[in-house]
């Protein structure tokens, strides 16, 4: 059984905020394979192309047959528990922030053997494990071993919330309440047990038909938010930016076009003003407290997600103006990581498909439901996730480019 | 395979001049000033100039970016033969056989062996975190428990398997402690009995605070040559008679629970012609007590899992029925960083030689030293062990 | 003599006989805009981006970017801004006469109506009341349409509604009537656009736009303070940003009232 994760409750003004601090980071080339892996929640360990042995830790040369064919390849994520400790002291200041830490030695059902972080649910040695790869606080893979069935509260093992995002007892802020994922993004936070949900709304004085329902979730609460202007960016960012410890920027626009169209480079501007430049409004304003906070306590400041158009990875002709807005939110997206990952901040991008909306009224199924999009966050929020596919038209793109880039490129628009 | 082929002998290769520069728990010099120490203890030691020594083998942890050539700059000598020995633990035992083959085949004359390790306030930190690649990215990220953490799992899994208990690694540990109150240069001064190792604050379970070794600066030191330039200079010496070296061994054992010994330890008593009930003492290499039974069960003084029973059948103080790290091993002298591969050998050289003081095992006519070293991901690659004899 | 009209005004103002009135509402970020279906090119609203705040980018000064649509905020509409007066001379802001930024203005006041119908149309009848009262209004001179919907704010300033926005202004042969019969210089209001907010629908569409700028006059809107005017004898200086082929700019209108006890 895992102990309840203490509640949140008002911090004491005369306690100085901890800082954040990262575990250690470095790791040879060969072993961001497993942050490949980790950023998708896959299981994937390097599989030897010639004898078909798996080898663990990342290598260079197969310690079976020396080829040098290794690519990361799904791996079954069960092993058995073979010993395990305790550690109570360490040398390394972010852990000591977190003694105790609880590791294993596990024999992988695919064969290596393996250092693991091990959840307080587990039991001793000789137990089987759920093994998962998880981005840490420094961005980095490690290994994560929990029961195979799940136990109450399973969420508030203190090892286990370090290594993801979980809304219960954070506090969100969702950039635009006029987007359609952002309903059933508030539905399903409240359900996953935010404490508060901030919702911004840009243009107040138009009318906000869905402010009833939004008013209707517990614990939210509609703010002025119009990314457009740095002034209501930072005035929010006064009133409640020590209060975000999770971040959804949810801004859009979408304006089917033509690369000749006249006047395309205003709607373009626009697009990118809400898009790119909202996004940077957002980071500049927002940034520097969450990333300071990244300590503050059990439900100190966790994540960051970028709602981006998975056609930011490959333009869709119809779509060109969000396709390139999305191209250019995702390259700002990892300036950001970089910057988050100081304060131990995830910077998790989710990658969708055409939603089910008026937008995209003209584009064929299949089409994302926005509570499916929902969803898809607010796992991966739960899983610790770094990249998230949302629908068909997502994975099916991710897993093209991975196969052939020029072949997305050139079947784009057909 | 290389098909088994008798190993030449170590015959007319000798020890002489075991130099220990005493210890200390945190130091503002550099390793390079301890091996300073180290050299010029030698010279003096053999009554001739440093720059005479022509065999030059080194270890440390510390020293970076310099290794053995880099350092006959800095300390002025012209050797022609040098070696440097990144092994840990290891590293004493190999510096004698490599340097044995040197003299033995006239590559040098004097090899001057030495191993130093300053340990200033934030030393150990780094060296843990950047031990190996594989601890790296592989073992160093789950809690940054350092060797406590991957020896407590070995630990852990020995005690489920073969039936250790704590109190086991105590009777060690105190054992030790015991020794070391007799030794000149042990840091631990004071009296440790099996109540306070039994109540001490954990580390990483199931070691405890008594369990771990303290990482200190220091500096050991010896010389290897043939018997003729030894007697030539006048100085006391010990033999060699045969030494082993194993790396990575058992690679298919889930978890580590035998060294390389095991694979190797028919050969070093037989180029020794002696058993293992022969030994007047052992050194072992004792960065934990569990590694120190295993090495116990490796060189064949106990079957594979009877270490603890072999514990509760014996005494480990200089006048026990097992002598065992008689100057107090590196629980009780201190562990300084690639020096304490090397204080087993200095130590077993003033037991042969009669000098070890407040030590000194009676009539000690054969012993026993090994090493272990290297803990690269999950388990400690390198084995390696001696027999030397009172000349 | 013409210096000594100027040099009267300069004491009348010196002494306060002579009143400036502040036509105009703050250019804000949050201040709406007008509005046109999505797919249609937008206005842009007002925008600042701080360029220094005697900081590292500019240790002893403060400054800022300032962006927005040429019909931001309190602007002036040229006749170049509607087809109707495409090819028309002298329709842009930037060729605009200067002698057309300064002219007298009639405040016709609809402000009960207004309160009343946010849907008020000023028709020829309201302005030959009000001429029964106040006088024909004379050539080349502003008509000013007083709601006080400027004393509304945000939503509902805008007032869209799902069919649109719902806001005052001039009936077809209202502003025709205007136009044609009286001749005036431009035609003013108090909210988002000349036209009245559902005038989309009218024939023809947006009445205001098509027959101002169709017969070279100008407008002028988001106007504040419009209650501070007296019917007749108010001053109007609208001078909009030179902007080469510009279709309008905000710009800050002001009025010169004369007292009426020292009058």
């Amino acid at each position: 059984m895992t102990e309840h994760g203490p509640k949140r409750h008002a911090k004491n003004p005369l306690q100085r905020t901890r800082l954040p601090l990262l575990p250690p980071s470095a790791r040879s080339r060969r072993a961001h394979g497993l942050t490949l892996a980790a950023a998708s929640g896959r299981f994937m360990l390097q599989c030897c192309a010639e004898c078909g042995r798996y080898a663990y830790p990342a290598r260079d040369a197969c310690p079976h047959c020396l080829s040098e064919d290794l690519p990361f390849r799904d791996a079954p994520p069960r092993g058995e528990l073979l010993s395990e400790t305790t550690i109570q002291v360490t040398s390394d200041p972010y852990f000591r922030d977190h003694m105790p830490f609880r590791s294993g030695l596990v024999k992988l059902d695919c064969g290596p053997v393996a250092v693991v972080g091990l959840h307080r649910a587990c039991g001793g040695p000789g137990s089987q494990l759920e093994l998962s790869l998880q981005i840490d606080r420094a961005g980095q893979a490690v290994l994560f071993a929990k029961p195979l069935l799940e136990t109450p509260d399973m969420e508030n093992d203190p090892q286990w919330r370090e290594l993801t995002a979980h809304p219960k007892d954070r506090r969100v802020l969702i950039s635009d309440g006029r987007s359609p994922v952002a309903l059933p993004l508030a539905k399903a936070l409240a359900r996953a047990g935010a404490s508060k949900i901030f919702v911004g709304v840009f243009d107040r004085w138009k009318p906000f038909e869905t402010e009833v329902a939004f008013d209707a979730i517990d614990g939210v609460e509609c703010v002025d938010l119009d990314l457009t202007s740095e002034r209501s960016v930072q005035d929010l960012a006064r009133d409640i930016g020590a209060k975000v410890e999770i971040l959804v920027n949810t801004a859009d626009h979408v304006r089917p076009s033509h690369l000749f169209d006249a006047g395309l480079t205003n709607s373009a501007r626009e697009a990118m003003d809400v898009t790119v430049m909202g996004l940077m409004r957002l980071a500049q304003a927002f940034g520097p407290i969450m990333r300071v906070r990244g300590a503050d306590g059990f439900a100190g400041a966790v994540a960051w997600v970028n709602v981006l158009s998975v056609h930011g990875l490959s333009s869709q002709p119809k779509f060109g103006v969000q396709s390139a807005a999305h191209a250019a939110c995702l390259s700002l997206s990892h300036w950001l990581r970089g910057e988050l990952r100081q304060g131990g901040i995830r910077v998790i991008n989710s990658f969708c498909g055409p939603l089910d909306t008026e937008w995209y009224q003209t584009v064929p199924p299949p089409k994302v439901d926005p509570r499916s999009l929902a969803d898809a966050i607010v796992d991966g929020l739960i899983r610790g996730l770094e990249d998230i596919y949302v629908g068909d038209v997502a994975k099916d793109i991710e897993a093209r480019l991975f196969d052939n880039p020029k072949a997305v490129e050139r079947e784009a628009g057909r | 395979m290389v098909s088994p082929r008798a190993r030449q002998n170590y015959d007319g290769v000798v020890l002489a001049v075991p130099v220990t520069v005493p210890y200390q728990r945190y130091s503002i010099e550099t390793a390079h000033w301890w091996m300073g120490r180290a050299l010029r203890a030698l010279a003096d030691g053999a009554g001739i100039s440093h720059r005479d020594f022509d065999g030059f083998s080194t270890a440390s942890f510390t020293m970076g970016p310099d290794t053995a050539i880099a350092l006959t700059q800095h300390f002025g000598i012209s050797p022609r033969w040098i070696d440097h020995i990144a092994l840990g633990g290891a590293a004493g035992i190999v510096a004698i056989r490599r340097a044995a083959r040197a003299v033995q085949a006239g590559d040098a004359e004097i090899v001057a062996c030495v191993a130093a390790d300053t340990n200033q306030v934030d030393t150990f930190r780094k060296t843990v975190a950047n031990f190996s690649r594989f601890a790296q990215d592989a073992s160093y990220p789950y809690g940054a428990g350092g060797p406590n953490a991957s020896f407590a799992l070995i630990a852990r899994h020995y005690m489920d398997r073969y039936g250790a208990t704590r109190e086991d690694f105590g009777k060690l540990c105190v054992a030790q402690r015991e020794n070391a109150l007799k030794s000149s240069h042990a840091l631990m001064k004071k009296p440790l009995t099996l109540e306070q190792y039994m109540s001490a604050r954990a580390i990483a379970e199931p070691f405890h605070l008594f369990d771990c070794v303290m990482p200190c600066a220091g500096a050991e030191g010896f010389l290897v040559m043939r018997e003729d330039s030894a007697r030539g200079l006048g100085l006391p010496f010990v033999r060699l008679l045969s030494a082993i070296e194993r790396h990575n061994a058992f690679p298919d054992d889930p978890v580590q629970e035998r060294g390389g010994w095991l694979m190797d330890r028919d050969e070093l008593y037989g180029m020794a012609g002696a058993r293992p009930e022969q030994m007047d003492f052992v050194q072992t290499y004792d960065d934990y007590a569990i590694i120190s039974m295993m090495q116990f069960e490796g060189l064949g003084f106990c079957g594979i899992g009877d270490g603890p029973q072999f514990v509760r059948q014996h005494t480990f103080t200089t006048d026990g029925s097992f002598p065992h790290n008689t100057s107090g091993g590196q629980l009780s002298a201190g562990q300084a960083g690639a020096a304490g591969g090397h204080l087993g050998i200095t130590e077993a050289m003033r037991q042969l030689m009669g000098i070890a003081g407040g030590t000194q095992v009676k009539d000690a006519k054969l012993g026993l030293v090994s090493g272990f070293g290297m803990i690269n991901y999950d388990r400690g690659l390198a084995s390696a062990a001696a027999i030397l004899a009172r000349a | 003599m013409s210096g000594y009209i100027l040099g009267a005004l300069a004491a009348a103002l010196a002494h306060g006989s002579v009143r400036v009135v502040d036509l105009t509402l703050t250019l804000s970020p949050d201040f709406p805009t007008i509005v046109m279906p999505p797919e249609l090119g937008q206005s842009a609203p007002f925008r600042m981006e701080r360029i220094s705040h005697y900081d590292v980018k500019g240790p002893a000064w403060y400054w800022n970017n300032i962006s927005f649509g040429e019909h931001t905020g309190t602007h002036f509409d040229a006749p170049i801004h509607w087809f109707t007066g495409r090819d028309l001379p002298l329709n842009s802001v930037d060729t605009l006469p200067p002698a057309d930024m300064i002219g007298p203005a009639c405040v016709i006041d609809c402000s009960k109506q207004a309160d009343e119908d946010a849907d008020f149309l000023l028709g020829i009848d309201h302005i030959l009341a009000w001429e029964q009262v106040h006088g024909r209004i004379p050539q080349r001179s502003w008509v000013l349409l007083r709601t006080d919907w400027s004393k509304k704010s945000g939503a509902a300033y805008a007032n869209l509604q799902s069919d649109g926005a719902h806001t005052p202004g001039p009936e077809v042969e209202g502003i025709r009537f205007l136009v044609e019969e009286r001749g005036i210089l431009g035609f003013g209001t108090e909210t988002i656009g000349t036209d009245a907010g559902q005038a989309g629908h009218f024939s023809p569409p947006y009445p205001a736009h098509h027959y101002l700028h169709g017969n070279g006059r100008y407008g002028l809107q988001c106007l504040a303070n419009l209650d501070l005017l007296p019917p007749t004898g108010a001053l109007i200086f609208a001078a909009p940003l030179k902007i080469q082929n510009g279709s309008g700019s905000p710009l800050r209108v002001l009025a010169l009232v004369q007292e009426r006890s020292t009058g």
